[in-house]
């Protein structure tokens, strides 16, 4: 049980952190467990190396700001990436997602306050093929408490 | 500057292929904060089915970005960078992709269309393993700003 009373989805009680949720155990409507990402400027960098994107409305306020941007950005696809962490943690394998698929809805402003922007991830099993062995997941992104992507959604095979 | 609607069905083969490295994967789980062992342990790799360390699921884009840039800096096509933001982002896993990987990957101009004052421009990336075997199929489209007048 969390702190919140709420048994996450599928997991049984003596599951390890890796052992991943049966699909026979999951309902449709099923809550995976909430999770919160902070995004801080070093992230940003840390990603930008690590993915190759170096554009720098992603690093450079004055390059933001100039290009109509109220700050510097996070990389929508790091949006995508913590929103994709919020399952596979859940799920145990990364390889587990076989689907996903987001839209950008709105920017994610990482202030230079040593704070940056939280991301909130929350997730709902949406849909159960038992004959394909996968589970749908609905997620809701959100950041400054607007949602940051849509139709984010991923398809996860389980066990 | 409006783009070439020509480019639309038009493929760009692969070039040098990507090779995934596992220094790579750690690099970009630890960049987002990802500590599945899975990602970072050849051992947990292992226990768990896989041939290596495991990559996250938007790993891919690291990967297919070098071929997509080959595709958006074409001069011909008209893509304004500077206008550019991510519209929307696909990945269908047809395996994982996993250390060791060598992927190919071509590029498919699926659709370019005007919305509003925005020129929308969506790629199909099709990555595929030394074996020719399908990896990752990814589609991503990709809004540029105001540039449609």
């Amino acid at each position: 049980m969390t702190a919140a009373g709420i048994t996450p989805a599928g997991v049984r009680p003596e599951a390890g952190p890796l052992d991943p949720p049966l699909l026979s155990s999951l309902t449709v409507g099923d809550a995976l467990p909430p999770a919160e990402y902070p995004v801080t400027r070093e992230r940003l960098v840390r990603y930008a190396g690590a993915s190759g994107d170096f554009n720098p409305i992603h690093w450079n306020a004055r390059v933001a700001t100039g290009v109509g941007l109220p700050d510097v950005i996070a990389h929508g696809m790091l949006t995508m990436a913590l929103a994709a962490r919020a399952v596979t943690d859940w799920a145990g394998d990364p390889a587990a997602v076989i689907d996903f698929s987001v839209r950008f809805t709105r920017p994610v402003v990482v202030p230079d306050d040593g704070l940056g922007a939280l991301i909130s991830v929350t997730g709902t099993v949406a849909a159960l093929d038992p004959d394909a062995g996968t589970a749908r997941v609905d997620l809701v992104v959100r950041a400054a408490g607007v949602t940051v992507l849509g139709k984010a959604r991923a398809l996860v095979r389980l066990p | 500057m409006p783009l070439d609607p020509s480019y639309v069905g038009r493929v760009f083969a692969s070039i040098e292929p990507y090779t995934v490295g596992i220094e790579k994967i750690r690099e970009f789980a630890a960049a987002i904060g990802d500590e599945n062992p899975i990602s970072h342990d050849p051992v947990a790799a292992s226990a768990a089915g896989h041939h290596g360390v495991v990559a996250p699921p938007t790993f891919a884009i690291a990967a297919i970005a070098r071929y997509q840039d080959r595709v958006v800096f074409d001069p011909s096509l008209g893509l304004d960078f500077s206008r550019v933001v991510h519209g929307d982002q696909r990945f269908v896993h047809h395996r994982a992709i996993i250390a060791g990987d060598v992927l190919t990957c071509d590029i498919v101009v699926e659709a370019i269309r005007t919305v509003g004052s925005n020129d929308l421009l969506t790629l199909r990336s099709e990555l595929s393993g030394a074996d020719g075997q399908p990896v990752t199929t990814g589609f991503s489209t990709l809004v540029a700003r105001g540039t449609a007048g």
